[in-house]
């Protein structure tokens, strides 16, 4: 019943990652549609009235927004087949309270990272530098970030790590060379077939990106 | 649950963010030691412990542990005591992702724009701000409608996730209409959501909770002339 899942997308999303991530983990078959960020669907613009933006997951007709809503929406509907968030309550709440660090810390960095120069790009470079230092120390010594287990935590952060390369290349950034423990855990998640299949060519993500600064932005 | 509970929230009275678990542990009737932070004093060091991350209220302490964030201490609530009181996120899955969902929009895009419009200097800023504010306020008319389906609250019958988000501005929004003599609500063009707010604020778990209008007026009024005296001076 794959047209029963629809989901709206762009390849390079981190965001759109985490649902595509969150669909493997469950073995749930789906429509994957690439969207054209400069030329959106009408029915990206009909699904997602309120932001306009991808993912955006359709079930049965209805749309689900958000990556993390979405992530929660598909453990929630399928919860046998690996579970994303724990079932204790304190755990869950820790979970979710460094997702929403994630999403809090890294949005407005993460662009400015490869589409700023200057002052404003060293103030990104910064942000998320001190982002990277707070997760690694978070990280600790355990396998994820909620312990033995692959979870909710791991999924919202792995599709960052596509984006490292461009990070270190576009914007001049350290991070393979200073946080080895998380790229250990990227490593580790990328064992996982469902990060494997969603995560794209790192190498793919800065050739696109470097265009796109050339050719769209002007930079360099 | 047979031993009793040890459940503290560090909180600040004026705050939305922490109105929101108080509303949720007077739902759930659940017992707590309330602790006033002193914002613009010190943080005690309590505060720094629980929440080094942000540093900001509210934390609920559950038996030594900490959880922050105002709407996951509201879902930890619900989970953690379960089977007391009402639930406050709905039960199916697609209904608790547009609760998060509108709850998101609320903090992430909302408030922060009528923030925003409170305090820039700037009038073009504030006026495009507050086109954004007027045309959340429509969304909002709109998402309550499609989702309280003729019912009192975003919840239903009883207050849930989405009307603790959202209510936990009203008492502000009041309190700044006060202030500036400008109305926020407007009858005319977001009735549902006015009918919404008058229900909100009858509900006998709210009644309880939230601070007086007045007080938070007096409160945004000193803030203001402290505001105004600092920039005088610099």
């Amino acid at each position: 019943m794959a047209e029963e899942v629809i989901l709206l997308d762009y390849w390079a999303s981190m965001f759109g990652m985490r649902t595509r991530i969150a669909l493997y983990e469950k073995g749930v078959k789906y429509e994957y549609r690439e969207e054209d960020l400069s030329n959106k669907s009408p029915l990206l613009l009909e699904m997602n009235p309120i932001h306009k933006k991808i993912p955006v997951l359709i079930h049965k007709g209805k749309p689900i927004c958000e990556s993390i809503i979405q992530v929660q929406y598909i453990d929630e509907l399928w919860p046998d087949t690996n579970p994303i968030l724990p079932s204790d309550p304190y755990q869950r709440a820790q979970a979710r309270f460094w997702v929403d660090y994630i999403d809090k810390k890294t949005y407005g960095p993460c662009k400015a990272l490869w589409s700023e120069t200057g002052e404003k790009q060293e103030a990104a470079k910064m942000e998320f530098t001190e982002v990277l230092t707070t997760l690694d120390s978070e990280l600790g010594d355990k396998s994820f970030f909620g312990g033995n287990e692959f979870g909710l935590v791991d999924i919202a952060f792995i599709g960052f790590y596509s984006w490292f390369r461009t990070y270190e290349e576009v914007a001049n950034l350290s991070i393979v060379a200073k946080f080895s423990k998380l790229v250990s855990w990227a490593q580790r998640c990328l064992k996982r077939e469902s990060v494997a299949k969603a995560l794209p060519d790192s190498d793919k993500v800065l050739k696109s990106v470097s265009d796109h600064r050339k050719i769209v932005l002007g930079l360099d | 649950m047979g031993e009793r509970e040890k459940v503290k929230l560090l909180g600040v009275w004026y705050s939305p963010y922490a109105i929101r678990p108080m509303i949720a542990l007077h739902l759930k009737s659940v017992e707590y030691d309330y602790v006033e932070e002193d914002l613009f004093g010190s943080k005690s060091e309590l505060l720094l412990k629980s929440n080094p991350v942000h540093k900001k209220v509210p934390v609920l302490i559950h038996n030594t542990k900490p959880v922050c964030e105002s709407l996951n201490i509201v879902e930890y609530i619900d989970e953690t005591w379960n089977s007391s009181g009402q639930s406050i996120l709905p039960s199916h899955p697609h209904d608790r992702a547009l609760a998060r969902f509108w709850s998101a929009f609320v903090d992430n895009k909302w408030f922060p724009a009528l923030k925003l419009a409170t305090i820039t200097k700037s009038e073009d800023a504030k006026a495009k701000a507050m086109e954004e504010v007027e045309e959340g306020l429509l969304q909002l008319e709109d998402a309550f409608v499609s989702i309280s389906k003729g019912k009192p609250f975003f919840g239903g019958e009883a207050i849930g996730f989405m009307d603790i988000c959202l209510g936990s501005f009203l008492v502000l929004l009041k309190a700044m209409e006060e202030l500036k003599g400008e109305k926020l609500f407007d009858e005319s063009k977001t009735p549902s959501l006015c009918k919404w707010a008058s229900e909100f604020f009858s509900d006998e778990t709210v009644k309880n909770v939230v601070p007086e209008i007045k007080k938070v007026a007096e409160f945004l009024r000193e803030l203001e002339v402290r505001a105004q005296s600092a920039a005088s001076r610099s």
